[in-house]
């Protein structure tokens, strides 16, 4: 029963991947068309662009619940192909652990990254 | 071999043999029968055990397609012997091996016992709350036709053990369920006499449920009474998904139909004989 949780969170993490890509793709390649992510103007990787994204906390959100999503999507597909090859109780338990480990302390290092630069680039 | 007819083809039969207790691994066996329009498989396969060789072993019992004891792999497609003629799949040449995902009792007999143990895992029959009524029923449940529709295409079932064969994900993963009993868990979890979906989401939501569905579609493809397994195991997911969201609709159980008053026995129609077994 608890794949049926597992399952349902990969679903709607992937729904929320698809829709924040959606504003990166926006912010990267079709702003110099819309104009509204990258104020300083010219390229989205830009300097000036790159510090006026991280000035806005919702910049800081959006980048932590991507790596949330992400990171969930991901393990989850990758612990669900390395189970269909045919591993042991044991070996699958210990997927698990580490798994949650890696997730848990990649989205903390990558929590920490991108608040930090909205920090710093509010002095900047 | 007697002067061939107009209508006549001669087909080489390429049979994988295997017997356990003698050999250490498969081998291929060639004949070469003489084949008219209209020969099943299995009537080939009975020609040769007649004609060339008695220790062929194969499985069957109605030959007519509905007891499906006679799968096996035949030019690389699980297939019903006794459902398909020669002629329709080839001109020349014929691979007849067992079906694969299980292992083999000899020659062309698969050991279909995990099929069955999967698929008794399920509870495949209904399952009332009301155990009163299920040890000592008082009368139908009433169903409408539409209520009907929805799981009757799926009631047509025979357990081939086609659809187990044709898996991707079963020939890597031994331990997941497969389409035929994901297939019954959704038949009966949707049947409106039934009360058995939590015990049954237990099992098919589990770590080798229908979350591991590829959505390959080959279970569809090959079974022999047009029955789509894989549109049950999405089925089966969205109400497992709208179940644990909590937005899945309540449906209510059929109710009792009362039994029939005021009418009486038709003379020609006889009393059921007596129990042969004690009644509690």
């Amino acid at each position: 029963m608890k794949e049926t949780r597992y399952w349902t969170w990969h679903m709607l993490a992937g729904i929320v991947i698809l829709f924040l890509l959606g504003i990166h793709m926006i912010t990267m390649h079709l702003d110099a068309i819309l104009g509204w992510f990258n104020p300083a103007g010219g390229e989205a990787v830009d300097w000036g662009n790159v510090v006026a994204r991280a000035k806005m906390a919702i910049y800081a959100v959006i980048y932590i619940a991507l790596l949330a999503a992400a990171l969930y999507h991901g393990f989850y597909g990758f612990r669900t192909i390395l189970f269909e090859l045919g591993l042991k109780h044991g070996a699958q338990s210990i997927i698990n652990i580490l798994f949650v480990v890696m997730g848990i302390c990649l989205f903390v290092l990558g929590s920490w990254v991108a608040i930090k630069f909205h920090v710093i680039a509010q002095i900047a | 071999m007697a002067k061939k007819t107009q209508k006549e083809t001669d087909i080489i039969f390429y049979i994988h043999r295997f017997n356990p207790d003698v050999d250490s691994k498969p081998y291929t066996q060639k004949y070469t029968i003489r084949v008219e329009p209209g020969m099943t498989v299995l009537d080939g396969l009975h020609l040769i055990k007649e004609t060339q060789d008695a220790t062929l072993s194969y499985r069957f019992s109605c030959r007519m397609g509905v007891c499906g004891s006679c799968g096996m792999l035949l030019n690389g497609r699980p297939s019903l012997a006794c459902n398909t003629q020669i002629l329709d799949i080839t001109m020349k040449n014929l691979t007849v091996a067992p079906l694969p995902n299980f292992n083999i009792v000899k020659d062309l007999v698969p050991e279909l016992t995990p099929l069955f143990e999967k698929h008794i895992s399920i509870h495949p029959y209904v399952i009332q709350n009301k155990t009163d009524e299920m040890l000592d029923p008082t009368g139908e449940f009433y169903q409408s036709p539409e209520e009907l529709t929805k799981y009757l295409q799926f009631s047509y079932c025979i357990k081939c053990g086609l659809c187990m064969a044709a898996c991707p994900t079963l020939a890597t993963d031994s331990e997941y369920l497969g389409p035929q009993p994901m297939l019954q868990s959704y038949r009966y979890s949707i049947d409106t006499r039934d009360d058995g979906f939590d015990k049954r989401k237990k099992v098919v939501g589990n770590t080798h449920g229908v979350f591991r569905c590829h959505y390959a579609g080959e279970c569809s493809n090959v079974c022999p009474k047009g029955v789509d397994p894989a549109r049950a195991i999405q089925l089966m997911k969205r109400e497992l998904v709208l179940d644990y969201l909590k937005i899945k609709k309540h449906r209510s159980t059929s109710f009792i139909m009362g039994k029939p008053e005021g009418v009486k026995r038709r003379p020609e129609i006889p009393k059921a004989p007596p129990f042969t077994v004690e009644q509690k």
